[in-house]
């Protein structure tokens, strides 16, 4: 039995949401405390004239016995729309087939970290939410005690029914709805033990499937209102150019259901750029007419020249720490990025960890392995392109869409329109897919100063083109590894060195380090005017990569096992630690890799099948998985995956599932056909005929998930799957064709 | 401009775009009907698909002036209710991620088991190969797609 004062909840509340993008910004937030705006006890009135008496912010209960949880972080597939409320009802006890899930807007009296990213949203959220369910249950436990006067402690609840057995009194929640409302929030409320979990672990359907099945609208791109304005933009063509002047401005304004076009400054010169505020095109032209597909029209009439975007410098404020940033000028090549990470390679570098005396190690070495993993730049290409819905009128500004963090996209556009924060509503729609990329929502400001120039209300779309060539990618990497054997093949020295275009990828504590004696990270940063942002498991999806294919070459020169050679570094880590910081747990590590090593037959089918094994450690959870490939008529088959996780509880397991096929699925993608790549800062690819993605014939024949069965706090689930599959296909392609792939699109290299 | 009398989904509709509106346009802007998605505009995706005259179709370089007389079916009227054994079975695997997708893979699916009911995985796999999703959801499209052809073969 646990309990929680009243102030740990309000606390805990205060952490409800999607956690705080700790894969993007690790370094920036190691060891800080977010500050909330959550501060007021739970509230009385909501922004809805509704008969629902709220009982907190979650919780709404009509007296005719209409229960309805929100959701408080905005759905991209991720399941939380269906999670999180789970979560409230578990401890309210209801039926969740018999409640209603509504997305709440952004709402910051009542809720914090409204956010994607990080995988953080049920992690973070967990006690919050259990206690939000909680504490509405006893205050209607309190209501009934009051108004059958008997003791408290006597009622009992069951699925909304609350039970006096002495009196053998009974009332659905609902009746006691309004009363329960004006009740204070209880100091002290009993959570429910694990095993007494009949929600928690039981998987729901995704709540929204009725209307996706049917075709509903449900995403930003279906918002309709009267009067409404289609709007598009049109943006430099490469990265490093800026706008100068629209050439034809009054042939394209004649144009048939065109109604203005004129350019827009996204941010002013002097603001102060935050976390999620880019740094790509900040000036762009703004076409708007009554129709998408007559302003698709003008889009390809207009014609805009383009200047060289000059050199320039900023300090970003990461929540009053300063970050540098220097952009550069010029037009760049992939080539370019190729060289100047090869470079990079061969200069000191910052070094983030050092354990022992690696140089010794190397010197005293029998077998010195040094390979080097290269990735280019990657576009989401969420399904469905950016675009977002404004109407900015003096009194009011309305936006709706699909964004990742909707709380930092206020703020900048308040300070951009010159309009506090109260005016500003922000509506949370599906996602078509977030990936990273809606959390860098200059769309939106883009939507917004579009209507307040024309007056109107106006939806920004972008093209598939706009939405890939306009910025934001998964940085550019490289990475050298080095390790040191000795006579006996024990792995005595470990060197990594990483750089990142422009953002380093590396996470020096995470494994092996503890695991090595002699252990070094480096890393190093290499400046551009290409925009990039958090991709999904921003920084491991590369770092898994490179790491686990490198194990698995060590593991094949020093003639061990590639399971049980991680399993005897993991356990080295677990019995006799090297250094304090390491960021994983070895014991909970082991028992992924035991389990996936089971649930794939390893040992008996290793010799029989071309299987290839990876693991990895990232937004809390553990994750390995085996890949069972074969060549046919050139080209890789996935016959099968075996993937273990540990997430502790799992909230909704067929969900969970999904994520975790879908994480693979899209991972398989990624390695082998995902590359952006630039010429003279251009884009070159733009549409889905130039940008390869995993198709429905290329992906696996079948996926096996195994969860590892604990009662830890729930851990990230959305992107743990992620990392660890790009080496474990290159470990298997080795297998299956004798060719170890160092650099990825592994298509363009099998 | 032009008028149009459009067949879709059993009623006849009347618009006044120009000739070389694509479908997928004329239903999300002029029409009202937004489940049909946009994707890429260029017939690589998926996202747009629609029946014609019950074959599945890319609706976004489908322009209004080439329809006819044909039958435009989209996802809001393969039945009423979301009662099509192909949305039965989507509910039943749960396939959905973001679920932007969802409409045009159930549109191809559909059209795939009128022409074939009983479709191989090789079958499956050309079918649906031209509909795109980031998700990631392939395989439960697979199983939902042979549980549809179960029970409308069980019928
Ligand atoms: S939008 Fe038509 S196929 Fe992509
Ligand atoms: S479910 Fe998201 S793109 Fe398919």
């Amino acid at each position: 039995m646990k309990t929680q004062s009243r102030r740990s909840f309000l606390k805990a509340s205060a952490l409800s949401g999607g956690g705080f993008m700790l894969g993007l910004y690790q370094d920036v937030f190691a060891g800080q405390k977010i500050k909330s705006s959550i501060s007021n006890a739970i509230p009385v009135q909501f922004l809805e004239s509704s008969n629902f008496n709220e009982l907190n912010g979650f919780v709404k209960i009509t007296a005719d016995n209409v229960i309805k949880i929100m959701s408080p972080n905005p759905e991209g597939g991720q399941g939380v729309k269906t999670s999180m409320p789970m979560i409230v009802a578990e401890e309210l006890d209801v039926d969740f087939t018999k409640i209603i899930i509504e997305q709440a807007d952004l709402d910051t009296k009542h809720f914090t970290r409204q956010f994607i990213g990080g995988s953080q949203a049920i992690h973070q959220g967990y006690t919050a939410l259990r206690m939000a369910g909680a504490t509405a249950r006893q205050m209607l436990r309190e209501a009934a005690a009051q108004k059958w006067n008997v003791p408290v402690n006597e009622i009992s609840t069951e699925l909304g029914v609350l039970y006096h057995k002495n009196s053998g009194k009974l009332a659905k929640y609902g009746e006691m709805a309004t009363t329960a409302a004006q009740i204070p929030v209880p100091r002290d409320v009993k959570l429910k033990e694990i095993k007494d979990f009949k929600i928690i672990g039981k998987s729901q359907r995704n709540v929204d499937l009725d209307k996706i099945v049917s075709g509903k609208p449900l995403f930003g791109i279906d918002t309709k209102v009267d009067g409404m304005l289609i709007a598009m933009i049109v943006h430099p063509p490469a990265m490093g150019l800026k706008f100068k002047a629209v050439q034809n401005e009054s042939v394209v304004k004649k144009m048939k259901g065109i109604k203005d076009v004129f350019p827009i400054k996204i941010f002013n010169d002097d603001y102060e750029k935050t976390f999620f505020d880019t740094n790509q095109f900040n000036e762009v032209v703004a076409i708007v007419g009554s129709s998408t597909w007559e302003v698709m029209q003008a889009k390809k009439a207009l014609k805009v020249s383009w200047d060289e975007q000059a050199a320039f410098s900023q300090n970003r404020n990461m929540n009053g720490r300063k970050m540098a940033e220097k952009i550069p000028t010029g037009l760049e090549n992939s080539t370019d990025h190729t060289t100047k990470l090869a470079e990079g390679l061969l200069k000191p570098a910052n070094i983030r960890r050092k354990d022992g005396d690696v140089e010794n190690a190397f010197k005293n070495a029998s077998k010195v392995i040094e390979r080097t993993y290269n990735a280019p730049f990657l576009a989401h290409n969420c399904m469905e392109p950016m675009n977002f819905f404004a109407h900015v009128t003096d009194e009011k500004v309305s936006l709706s869409g699909p964004l990742q963090k909707p709380e930092f996209t206020e703020q900048a556009l308040s300070t951009r329109l010159g309009i506090p924060l109260e005016k500003i509503d922000i509506k949370l729609t599906r996602l078509g897919g977030g990936f990273g990329r809606r959390s860098y929502a200059h769309w939106l400001i883009e939507a917004a100063l579009i209507s307040q120039k024309v007056k109107a209300p106006v939806k920004l779309i972008y093209t598939r083109e706009d939405d890939m060539t306009a910025g934001i990618y998964r940085p550019s990497y490289s990475a050298k590894y080095r390790a040191a054997l000795d006579a006996n093949n024990n792995l005595i020295g470990f060197h990594v060195k990483v750089g990142g275009i422009p953002q380093t990828p590396l996470a020096p504590n995470r494994f092996p380090a503890g695991a090595v004696d002699n252990y070094l990270a480096e890393d190093f940063t290499i400046d551009t005017n290409i925009t990039v942002g958090s991709y999904r498991a921003p920084h491991s999806n590369f770092m898994a990569a490179a790491e686990q294919s490198f194990l698995d070459e060590i593991a094949e020169t020093a003639g061990k096992d590639p399971i049980t050679f991680r399993l005897d570094l993991l356990k080295r880590a677990k019995d006799n630690p090297v250094g304090k910081n390491n960021d994983y747990d070895a014991n909970r590590f082991i028992k992924v890799l035991e389990l996936v090593k089971e649930k794939s037959n390893w040992e008996s089918t290793k010799s029989l099948k071309k299987l290839g094994f990876s693991a990895y450690f990232c937004h809390d959870s553990y994750a390995a998985h085996v890949l069972d490939v074969e060549m046919k008529e050139g080209l890789p088959v996935v016959n099968k995956v075996f993937c273990a996780i540990d997430c502790g509880i799992v909230i909704n397991p067929d969900a969970a599932k999904n994520m975790s096929e879908g994480g693979i699925v899209d991972a398989i993608g990624a390695a082998m056909y995902g590359k952006m790549a630039f010429s003279k800062g251009v884009p070159e690819s733009n549409n889905f005929h130039n940008y390869r993605m995993i198709r429905h014939n290329e992906a696996p024949k079948a996926i096996e998930i195994h969860f590892v069965e604990n009662t830890e706090k729930p851990t990230g689930m959305g992107e743990p799957a992620y990392p660890p599959v790009h080496a474990a296909l290159a470990n298997a392609l080795y297998k299956a064709t004798g060719k170890r792939l160092y650099s990825q699109p592994f298509s363009e290299n099998l | 401009m032009a008028k149009y009398s459009l067949k879709i989904n059993g009623k006849t509709q009347q618009v006044d775009v120009d000739p070389s509106t694509p479908i997928l346009w004329v239903l999300r802007d002029h029409l009202n009907m937004p489940g049909t998605k946009f994707g890429c505009g260029m017939a690589q995706c998926g996202a747009c698909t629609i029946h014609l005259d019950g074959n599945a179709t890319r609706s976004c370089v489908l322009p209004v002036s080439a329809i006819g007389k044909s039958a435009i079916t989209t996802i809001e009227g393969l039945s009423e209710n979301g009662t099509h054994p192909v949305q039965k079975a989507w509910l039943e695997h749960d396939v959905a991620q973001c679920g932007y997708c969802q409409s045009g893979q159930i549109m191809s699916a559909t059209a795939l088991l009128k022409s074939n009911p009983k479709p191989t995985d090789e079958d499956i796999d050309n079918a649906m190969s031209g509909n795109i999703c980031r998700c990631g959801t392939y395989l439960r499209i697979k199983e939902a797609i042979k549980t549809a052809a179960n029970t409308s073969n069980a019928k």
